[in-house]
């Protein structure tokens, strides 16, 4: 559009050429941003690589420091995966298919300020309130589920598991992951919609052979930026899970729980000094890197069903 | 029911056009019916409220669609219960809202007084004590955030929109800015900490470094919600105004970025209604401190988000008066980010652009 533009005026003036120069260089300047996290990043983190023992935490390399946080990271992510995604769909269909018309938009902004609430604030009340809520929960499946791996136990006394991270995560992803399949649902083909519904078919068959297939890989790609979301996620996890370093676990609920690596950050970050500090930029990059690829992914998988639906 | 349909049946023909469907008031009976039934088994038994809402929640799943299986046929009973279970999970989803407000309001208010908007913590131990140094840092540390995201932001979205096209700078451009909403915060304090380490030497906090990490969470947020913005304007608007001669940077200036403004307005307040709630980022970058400091770029600052977090985790003794603390910030803070969201979308509803043609 542009390009054509340019091509026939032979000379542009002055005031385009300054104007057009700066929005590219400010388009220039976010690249540069984004290559400038993974650099200091890494320039920072790489000292860390020579960092002794009472600098990380105990571990004897920075892989042995980083591989129990990653460990928390992507279990504390795949709880709250578990939990938010049919909440989600659930929500999602409701806003989009179900709920009257007067009621869909109100809801809408209902779940878009559950999104709008800070961190800080999901932390506060998940160790003062969700966690204590859940100790009897905890018990309950530490006596009747224990033969199950998760449920060993013994259920931790304060709930400052990492299962009740999981479930604060889940909360923090729930308006994400529905923000985006609702869109993706209210874009089925109304005809497709109609088709089916003139062929005799329930809501709910409608659902499954217009809506879903349709949706496909617009859920999956919500559900991996939900992924991203709570893998980095930083205070909610820092003041909910009670963490003991160097912990690998699958038991969820008792008072053994291996540490995040944004919540070990937070926690760890203030009063650390030296190789320390570069011990924790090290483990940053390497969420940076996954978070990143989680959402390149995720993206990459949108902008193609978008082509598709396009082309 | 039944006898009167069977009776309609042989009177018409033998090929019912239509099979027999619950009456519309069918879902609010069973309801009520379930809620009695539950009610009634939590009273003898001594249950909670909890409780007696969850076993009406399993009544009615299961009442629905068994008479729907009864009178309609399996394929609508199936739908009835999908349909019931679209309904739990959004009741569900909205548990956590409501309890999570419900406790930062009942332990917030009583906290709330003049001392506490005008007090810093200095020199306080125990009881007393207040916010305003907090105050004063969020507000810098976020005006300094929206001073480096806003232009910038901006600015990238114009060149998306009106510059860029199709070509492979603004494809790339684009698709990285849609995966750096995704960068963690505590990523972006690191990022933060670690250029100006590089610059100033190792232990730097100050109040700047939390404006820049902020602006790295927030510029994707503002490039995104302009790009919307701008690409809603009619393209009529902008041939008018070329036909009149009138040069492309101009047309923008002043032709396309009205038009667009309510929307970028509103995206721009949502997006410091995002940040201000960030707390990783100014932990590491920005520090704390129990004074007032009015400099961005000189010493710790302080900032809602820390004071809640600090105060909660760290109270001192005795720990109910820190604790308290923590929950009258977390009021204000969630007051001030709703009561922006809401403006922010009021404006964007109230000032929009009519879009008929």
């Amino acid at each position: 559009m542009s390009a054509t533009a340019t091509a026939r005026r032979p000379k542009q003036r002055k005031g385009d050429l300054i104007f057009s120069g700066t929005t590219r260089l400010a388009a220039i300047l976010i690249l540069v941003a984004l290559a400038g996290v993974a650099i200091f990043l890494t320039v920072e983190g790489i000292p860390a690589l020579d960092a002794p023992p009472n600098k990380l935490g105990g571990a004897e390399s920075l892989a042995g420091f980083v591989w129990p946080l990653l460990f928390g990271t992507l279990l504390a992510a795949v709880i709250a995966l578990v939990i938010a995604t049919p909440f989600s769909l659930g929500v999602a269909l409701m806003i989009s298919h179900y709920a009257p018309r007067r009621l869909a938009q109100p809801v809408g902004y209902l779940i878009d300020l559950l999104a709008a609430v800070p961190s800080v604030v999901y932390g506060l009340w998940g160790i003062a309130f969700l966690g204590p809520e859940l100790v009897p929960v905890y018990r309950w499946l530490e006596q009747n589920l224990g033969f199950i791996p998760f449920f060993a136990g013994p259920a931790s006394g304060t709930g400052r598991t990492i299962l009740t991270a999981g479930v604060v995560l889940a909360i923090m992803a729930l308006p994400i992951i529905t923000a985006i399949t609702r869109e993706i649902f209210t874009q089925t083909p109304k005809l497709q919609e109609e088709a089916a519904l003139a062929l005799g078919a329930t809501r709910w068959e409608m659902v499954k052979m217009a809506v879903l297939p349709y949706a496909r890989s617009g859920i999956v790609s919500a559900v991996m930026l939900g992924l991203g979301r709570a893998l980095g996620e930083t205070m909610a996890v820092a003041m909910v899970l009670s963490a003991t370093s160097g912990v690998t676990t699958f038991n969820l609920i008792s008072q053994l729980n291996p540490s995040t690596i944004a919540a070990n950050i937070a926690n760890g970050f203030p009063e650390a000094t030296g190789l320390g500090v570069n011990a924790l930029i090290a483990s940053g990059l390497v969420l940076f890197v996954i978070t990143f690829a989680v959402n390149f992914a995720a993206r990459a998988i949108v902008a193609r069903s978008e082509r598709r639906l396009q082309g | 029911m039944s006898t009167q349909t069977t009776q309609a049946r042989s009177d018409r023909s033998h090929l019912p056009l239509s099979h027999p469907r619950l009456p519309t008031w069918a879902p609010r009976l069973v309801a009520a019916l379930a809620i009695a039934a539950a009610g009634l088994v939590s009273l003898t038994l001594g249950w909670g409220v909890v409780a007696w809402v969850l076993l009406a929640v399993v009544v009615f799943a299961i009442a629905l669609p068994a008479w729907s299986l009864k009178v309609e046929n399996g394929r609508a009973a199936k739908d009835r219960f999908v349909t019931t279970l679209v309904w739990i999970a959004f009741g569900t989803a909205l548990v956590p809202l409501g309890s999570l407000m419900w406790k930062v309001v009942s332990e917030g208010v009583p906290v709330l007084s003049a001392e506490f908007f005008t007090y810093s913590m200095r020199n306080v131990i125990g009881e007393g004590g207040g916010i305003y140094h907090a105050i004063i840092g969020t507000l810098l540390v976020t005006a300094g955030a929206a001073a480096i995201s806003v232009p910038v932001g901006i600015l990238s979205a114009i060149y998306l929109v009106e510059y860029g096209g199709k070509s492979r700078m603004a494809r790339t451009v684009t698709f990285l800015v849609d995966v750096m909403t995704g960068i963690p915060s505590i990523v972006a304090g690191l990022f933060a900490y670690a250029l100006f380490a590089l610059m100033f030497g190792p232990g730097i906090r100050f109040g700047f470094g939390g404006s820049v990490a902020l602006s790295v969470l927030m510029i994707p947020i503002v490039v995104r919600s302009v790009e919307e913005m701008l690409k809603l304007v009619p393209h009529e608007l902008r041939e008018a105004s070329y036909a009149l001669g009138v040069p492309k940077w101009r047309t923008i200036v002043k032709v396309v970025l009205p038009t667009a403004m309510s929307g970028i307005v509103t995206g721009v307040m949502l997006a410091v209604a995002r940040v201000m709630g960030e707390t990783a980022p100014l932990l590491i970058i920005a520090g704390s401190t129990d004074s007032v400091n009015w400099s961005l770029f000189g010493e710790r600052m302080m900032t809602l988000p820390v004071f809640v977090y600090y105060s909660y985790m760290q109270p001192g003794v005795p720990p109910a008066f820190g604790q308290a603390r923590a929950w009258g910030a977390a009021l204000v803070l969630i007051a001030i980010v709703m009561a922006l969201n809401l403006l922010a979308r009021w404006i964007g509803r109230r000032f929009a652009p009519k879009t008929g043609r």
